[in-house]
């Protein structure tokens, strides 16, 4: 709490002060979109590849997983054997997501 | 060794001899925030010279020299002056999102330092999902990053916001599989019980080869969640001029700066906490007299030394490494490092319940 609040503060200072003691110019091409010196040319929020958007999916597979592994990992010592055996099980299924992913050439950058 | 921990229960006990509890901690609060505000500045400037010192000497320059003896207050005035520039206001931006995105980034890294272990019982918050709570918040970075870029409407700051996104998103698999390697081999998600762990040796030789993989993988995953060294795409300034913070200006491009060293000194501090026993000295079993003669030197002198020697590894590797392509990248994350990220962790799981190490 207290360093959430630290960091909010600090950079609400460090605003104010800059916005304090920083020079004011006014100009219409400042504020345009920064091109390397000429007009924006079409729509400045473009279209992106969707390649993008699979690998984030790809991750949200893979994070919930490892989120999952995490309160095996701390009782490991305590389920043995069998903790073992079960998280195998989960285990197999996500490697084959990952082999599924992989043929289907989902992690290809085309 | 000296436990820090005497000294804030102490200043706690003095506090409530002449003022009720709510008030204490209020107190408390805002005497952790300023000491968290002077190490978070002073490690920054330190950081921002660090660098340029150490790229000076990778390309046989002096570096920094002028200001202050060895240039040593070369960043504070670099502060001064990034602190008198002009905030421009552009008009086609989203104002909102582009206000906030520095808070959020800027967050995501005082967050982190409220787990690290800088002593003993030196810590801000030790509490029993620590390592856990460290890879959550470090993750709110990306959404810092992503915001920037988008609500700068600017087609520079678009790409390389969602490169950036990609690969941080990427990598923070890694980080967070091989931090779960080591977890799996403490046994507790804990910090001080991570460090307590290591009292005897250090992670890196009790954990055999498979804390050897994962602290490699780490170091890699690590390099790319700063989007430093070979992994700068996201800002590769021969195409996308400055990346996701291109519309930045003044102090708002500084707190992107800023984060970004601060988040070296994070992956590194972790490192040295997960590998390298976070505050613990150099103990080998067996030498009574040096482990003795080590426990003389400060926790928070180890914690400090080891960290930064660890981002001197990955300041070098900036140095060293030609800067990948973003398919590239993914591939190497995606069909090389997970992989071996998931087969380093069986492998870790059958050392632990069969018991096979030190």
């Amino acid at each position: 709490m207290a360093a959430a609040l630290t960091g909010i503060g600090l950079v609400a200072l460090a605003l104010w002060l800059a916005g304090l003691i920083g020079p004011r110019s006014f100009n219409a091409q400042k504020g345009e979109a920064y091109e390397c010196g000429i007009p924006t040319r079409g729509e400045s929020m473009a279209q992106f590849k969707i390649g993008y958007y699979l690998f984030a999916i790809l991750f949200l597979m893979f994070d919930v997983e490892c989120v999952f592994l995490f309160p095996w990992a701390v009782r490991m010592r305590e389920l043995g054997g069998a903790g073992l055996l079960s998280i195998a099980v989960f285990f197999i299924i996500l490697v084959l997501g990952l082999v599924y992913a992989w043929r289907k050439g989902a992690l290809e950058w085309k | 060794m000296f436990d820090f921990s005497q000294f804030t229960t102490w200043l706690h006990q003095t506090l409530l001899g002449f003022m009720p509890e709510w008030l204490a901690v209020t107190a408390e609060c805002v005497l952790i925030g300023f000491a968290l505000l002077l190490g978070y500045s002073v490690l920054a400037l330190f950081y921002i010279l660090y660098e340029r010192k150490i790229c000076a000497y990778f390309q046989c320059r002096l570096g920094p020299v002028r200001v202050g003896p060895w240039g040593l207050l070369q960043s504070v005035a670099d502060m001064f002056k990034i602190l008198i520039k002009e905030l421009i206001s552009l008009k086609h931006v989203d104002q909102f999102l582009f206000a906030l995105a520095p808070y959020l980034v800027i967050l995501a890294s005082m967050l982190s330092f409220a787990v690290l272990p800088w002593g003993n019982g030196m810590q801000i918050i030790d509490f029993n999902i620590g390592i856990f709570f460290l890879i959550a918040v470090s993750s709110i970075g990306v959404l810092g990053i992503l915001l920037a870029g988008w609500s700068s409407a600017n087609k520079f700051t678009l790409i390389g916001a969602l490169r950036s996104g990609a690969q941080m998103v990427s990598y923070e698999l890694s980080i967070g599989l091989s931090v779960l390697t080591m977890v799996c081999f403490a046994g507790t998600m804990e910090v001080g019980g991570i460090v307590e762990a290591q009292s005897d040796l250090w992670f890196i030789v009790k954990g055999h080869i498979p804390a050897i993989i994962a602290f490699i993988i780490y170091l890699i995953a690590g390099t790319a969640e700063t989007n430093r060294g070979p992994f700068d795409l996201p800002e590769a300034e021969s195409e996308l001029t400055a990346g996701y913070h291109t519309e930045y200006s003044g102090i708002h491009f500084g707190f992107y700066y800023l984060a970004e060293y601060l988040n070296l000194f994070i992956v590194s501090g972790v490192a040295a906490l997960l590998f390298f026993g976070g505050w613990m000295p150099l103990h080998i079993p067996g030498w009574d007299a040096f482990n003795g003669a080590m426990d003389w030197i400060p926790g928070i002198v180890w914690f400090l030394v080891k960290a930064i020697a660890i981002s001197f590894i990955i300041i070098w590797f900036k140095w060293t490494f030609p800067r990948l392509r973003i398919d590239q990248i993914l591939k190497l994350e995606w069909k090389y490092l997970l992989p071996i990220n998931l087969v380093n962790l069986v492998l870790m799981a059958l050392i632990v319940v069969y018991g096979i190490h030190l």
